[in-house]
C-alpha cells in the first residue's frame, strides 16, 4: 500500500485486492464475541471532518477503535476554521499532536491531497467535493463481493447525480481496475462533459439499462439541482430516473440494489425497493466498519502492537 | 580599455570593457538587432545613435561621446523594450502580494520597459486621483513605464461606466480600459463602453468570460475537470463574449481589445472577425502557450488561474493563432498572490500566476525553439503590437518602436544560449506563484534600457 489513500484511481489491482482480502478477515473480528483487536495500541487516529457527516465519521471511529487506536474527532466545522484558520494551519495542528493517520473529509475537492503534502501521516480520503471518496468505493465492492461471489465480470449500473458524486468517480476506477463493467446512467445534465473519456458505457435510458444489470447503484440526488435547472422538478426526476417497485422488477432476480447513503426516499428510490431483499443499505454499513479496519490496518502497518 | 575613463559602473559580464560617463551614452559591442548580424549599436542622449560594423568600436574610435561605456554584447539578441498590456501591480490594496515598485522591478529584470496596470486595486482604479496615484508610484519607482488601465465600470461592478474620460484626460493619460477579472457582461454597457472611448482613442480590452457559465468554475471543463471533480469554466463561456463583443466592435466602429485569448475556438472567432475588417485585437499569455490542464491533477493552486490552463489542443491553436497575428501580442496577466491566497485548498485559492520574468523565455520555448516565430515576430507580438494597442504616446520611435537609428534607446538584450531553471525564491516579484519553478527555460534577459537609461546589467536591477 501507498502512504495515503486518496482515490481509487490511482489504486492498482493488487492493493484494492489486499484491502478487499482484509476486510473480509476484520469482517470476522465483527463477529466475533470479543470484537477489539490491539493491532493500532497507542496510534492515533484524528477524523478531521470539515463537512458534517455523521455516518462517515462514526464508521471511521469505530473502525479505528476496534484496532485499539486512540480517536481524536476534530469537527472542523464551527470551530477555528471558520474563524479563518486555514487547512494548512489545521494540518500543522495535527501534526503536533502527533496523529498516525487523518482521516480528511472536506466540501473542496483535492482538500486531502493538500492535506498530504503537509502531514508526516498518513491521509484517507474519507471524501472530497465532489472528486472522490474510496473508502465507499471499496465498501461497494466489498458488498458486492460478499452478496455475488466477485467484482470481475458484474454488470453495474450507476444511476444519479454523476456530475457531482464523489461515489460515482471512485466506483468508476475501482470497479473497473476490478473487471467489472460499469454503465452510468443520469440525465445528460447530471454528467460530467468529459465522461466520454472514463472506462464506462453512458446511457440516459434506466428502462434499457436495468434488465442487463447484476448490481444498480442509486445515487442521492439533491433537490437543490433543480434551483440550477439541472432538471424540471422532482417528480420528473422521479419518474424517469428513480427505482421504484414497478422499474425494480425489471431486475434479474439475483441483481442488487445499493445506495451510499443518505437516501432520499421517494426520489432516486422508493422506500419498497430500499428495504427490500435485494437492497444492501444496510449491509453496506456495516462493511464500511471492515473495510475501513482494513484501510487504517494497512496504513499504519498494523504494527503498533510490537512497538 | 581606455585608462582615463571612470570604471564606475562597469557592467561586470555585460559589459567587460569600458566605462560609463556623466552623459550615459553605451555601446552594445557585437549586439544582434532582432537576431541578425552582429553590429555595434551607440545609446546616446537617450536615443538609438548609430550602427557601426560590428567590434568596429573600441575606446578610442572617433565619434564617441566623452565616457561611453562599451558593453560587450556578443552575441546577444537586441529587442525593443518590452510592452506588457497586462499587468497586475497589485498597489493600491495589497502592496503584501506586490508593489508598483516591486512588481516594475519584476518586469525590468524580464526584459519590459512599459507595462500597463490593471486596475483590480483596493480601491479600484476608476478615477483620475487613483489612475494618478499609480502612475506617479510608477515614475517614482523608474524601472519602467507604468500605463494605469482604467476601470470600465465603477468598482469593476459592470453596472454604471466610470468616469472614462476623466481618466483619460488625467496625467496618466488613460487610452486602454479594462474591468479584467470580471465581465463586462452587459452587452448594452459594453457597446456604450466601446462607443463611448472613440471620443478619445481608448480600446476596451474585454475579460471574456460568460458569468452565467463559470459560476463556481474552478478548472477547464473537459476530461481532467471530470475525472477531478472540479467545476468546469467551459470554453463556451469565452468563445460567447468574443463572438458578442467582436459583433458589438464592429456594428459601432469602435477598437476591441480580447484580454488572455485561452481556446482554440476563440482564435475562430477572431480570425473571424479581422477576416471582417473589424477593429478587434487580441492577447495570449505566455502560461497558455505552455500549459495545460492536466497540471491541476495535482491540485496545487499555483496552476489555478483565469482563465483556466486549457488543452494541448488549445495550446497548439493558441501557437498558430500568435505565429499568424490572429492574436496580435503576448501579455503576461502577471497575478502576484500572497503565499496564504496560494496555499489552501484548490477551491480556495485565488487565481493567476507570476509572468514578468518569465514571459520572454516561455515564448522563446514554445514560439522560437519550435520555429513559430522568429525574433523580429517576438519583437513585435512582446512589443509593437501591444504598444500601438495600448496607444503609446510617440509609438513612431517611442517606446516599441522598432530598433532604427533615432529611435528612442529602450531596448532589451537577451541572451538566448543559456537555460536556466526557474527558482521562485530569486524572483523580484513579492510574490512566489509562479508555475514554472523547477521548470528548465531557455533565455536570460541580460540588460534593459530605458529611454537611454539602463534599468538592468548584467542581469540585475541597476
Amino acid at each position: 500500500m501507498k502512504r495515503h489513500l486518496l482515490s481509487t484511481e490511482d489504486l492498482g489491482r493488487d492493493d484494492a485486492l489486499l484491502v478487499l482480502d482484509t476486510a473480509e478477515r476484520m469482517a470476522r473480528v465483527a463477529e466475533a464475541s470479543v470484537r477489539k483487536l490491539p493491532t493500532l495500541r497507542g496510534r492515533t487516529v484524528v477524523n478531521l471532518f470539515f463537512e458534517d457527516s455523521t455516518r462517515t465519521r462514526t464508521s471511521f471511529e469505530v473502525a479505528a477503535k476496534r484496532l485499539s487506536a486512540d480517536v481524536i474527532n476534530f469537527s472542523a466545522r464551527g470551530s477555528s476554521v471558520s474563524k479563518g484558520e486555514s487547512l494548512k494551519d489545521t494540518a500543522q495542528t495535527l501534526e503536533a499532536m502527533g496523529a498516525d493517520a487523518v482521516v480528511c473529509r472536506h466540501s473542496a475537492s483535492g482538500a486531502p491531497h493538500r492535506l498530504a503534502t503537509w502531514v508526516r501521516g498518513s491521509v484517507v480520503n474519507a471524501g472530497d467535493g465532489t472528486h472522490e471518496h474510496p473508502t465507499q468505493a471499496l465498501l461497494d465492492a466489498f458488498t458486492m463481493r460478499r452478496r455475488l461471489g466477485r467484482v470481475d465480470g458484474l454488470a453495474v449500473t450507476i444511476v444519479g447525480d454523476v456530475l457531482h458524486s464523489r461515489v460515482a468517480r471512485s466506483n468508476v476506477w475501482l470497479l473497473t481496475t476490478l473487471g467489472a463493467s460499469v454503465t452510468v446512467v443520469a440525465p445528460p445534465t447530471l454528467l460530467p462533459l468529459g465522461v466520454s473519456s472514463w472506462p464506462v458505457e453512458v446511457s440516459y435510458d434506466l428502462d434499457a439499462v436495468l434488465p442487463k444489470s447484476d448490481v444498480v447503484m442509486m445515487l442521492r440526488v439533491q433537490r437543490e439541482r433543480m434551483s440550477a435547472a439541472f432538471f424540471p422538478t422532482e417528480r420528473e426526476y422521479s419518474r424517469r430516473y428513480g427505482l421504484d417497485v414497478d422499474r425494480a422488477a425489471r431486475l434479474a432476480d439475483h441483481a442488487l440494489v445499493m445506495h451510499p447513503g443518505p437516501m432520499v426516499r421517494g426520489m432516486e428510490i422508493s422506500s419498497q425497493v430500499a428495504d427490500s431483499a435485494r437492497s444492501t443499505v444496510v449491509e453496506q454499513v456495516a462493511n464500511g466498519v471492515s473495510v475501513r479496519m482494513a484501510v487504517l490496518y494497512l496504513l499504519l502497518g498494523g504494527s503498533g502492537e510490537t512497538t | 580599455m581606455s585608462g582615463d575613463r571612470d570604471t564606475v559602473g562597469s557592467a561586470g559580464t555585460v559589459g567587460s570593457a569600458g566605462a560609463r560617463g556623466q552623459d550615459g551614452s553605451w555601446v552594445l559591442r557585437r549586439v544582434r538587432p532582432l537576431g541578425g548580424e552582429a553590429v555595434d549599436v551607440l545609446l546616446t542622449d537617450g536615443i538609438i545613435g548609430a550602427w557601426r560594423p560590428a567590434g568596429s568600436t573600441t575606446p578610442d574610435s572617433e565619434g564617441l561621446p566623452p565616457g561611453t561605456t562599451i558593453l560587450d554584447t556578443d552575441g546577444l539578441i537586441l529587442l525593443p523594450g518590452l510592452v506588457d498590456l497586462h499587468t497586475h501591480l497589485r498597489e493600491p490594496g495589497r502592496e503584501d502580494a506586490e508593489t508598483v515598485e516591486s512588481g516594475t522591478r519584476a518586469a525590468a529584470l524580464g526584459g519590459y520597459t512599459t507595462v500597463y496596470a490593471m486596475a483590480n486595486t483596493t480601491p479600484v482604479a476608476d478615477t483620475a486621483g487613483v489612475v494618478e496615484q499609480v502612475w506617479r508610484l510608477g515614475l517614482d519607482a523608474g524601472h519602467c513605464d507604468v500605463r494605469p488601465v482604467g476601470a470600465v465600470t465603477v468598482g469593476l461592478a459592470g453596472q454604471r461606466l466610470a468616469e472614462l474620460g476623466a481618466m483619460a484626460d488625467s496625467a496618466a493619460g488613460v487610452r486602454v480600459f479594462s474591468d479584467d477579472g470580471h465581465c463586462v457582461s452587459d452587452a448594452l454597457l459594453m457597446r456604450r463602453a466601446l462607443e463611448y472611448v472613440k471620443a478619445f482613442d481608448g480600446v476596451v480590452a474585454q475579460h471574456a468570460e460568460e458569468p452565467r457559465l463559470t459560476a463556481g468554475a474552478q478548472m477547464n471543463e473537459g476530461e481532467v475537470a471530470a475525472r477531478l471533480g472540479l467545476p468546469g469554466w467551459p470554453a463556451v463561456a469565452e468563445e460567447a463574449i468574443i463572438a458578442r463583443d467582436a459583433l458589438l466592435a464592429g456594428h459601432v466602429g469602435s477598437r476591441l481589445h480580447i484580454c488572455h485569448v485561452s481556446t482554440a475556438g476563440s482564435v475562430d472567432i477572431i480570425r473571424w472577425a479581422k477576416a471582417k475588417g473589424w477593429q478587434v485585437t487580441a492577447e495570449v499569455t505566455p502560461h497558455h502557450l505552455l500549459l495545460t490542464d492536466d497540471l491541476v491533477s495535482s491540485f496545487d493552486p499555483v496552476y489555478k488561474v483565469n482563465p483556466p490552463l486549457r488543452t494541448a489542443r488549445d495550446v497548439a491553436a493558441l501557437r498558430e493563432g500568435l505565429a499568424d497575428g490572429t492574436i496580435d501580442c503576448v501579455a503576461t496577466d502577471h497575478a502576484p498572490h500572497a503565499l496564504e491566497d496560494k496555499e489552501t485548498e484548490w477551491a480556495a485559492a485565488r487565481p493567476g500566476m507570476l509572468g514578468l520574468e518569465t514571459a520572454l523565455s516561455v515564448v522563446m520555448e514554445t514560439m522560437v525553439v519550435g520555429g513559430h516565430l522568429d525574433w523580429a515576430g517576438v519583437a513585435e507580438r512582446m512589443a509593437l503590437a501591444p504598444a500601438r494597442i495600448g496607444g503609446l504616446p510617440c509609438t513612431e520611435g517611442g517606446p516599441g518602436s522598432s530598433i532604427a537609428v533615432g529611435a528612442p534607446a529602450t531596448v532589451t538584450l537577451l541572451d538566448p544560449s543559456p537555460r536556466r531553471v526557474v527558482d521562485a525564491d530569486a524572483l523580484a516579484s513579492r510574490s512566489r506563484n509562479t508555475p514554472y519553478a523547477g521548470r528548465s527555460l531557455p533565455g536570460t534577459v541580460r540588460a534593459t534600457f530605458l529611454r537611454g537609461r539602463p534599468t538592468v546589467l548584467d542581469g540585475k536591477v541597476v
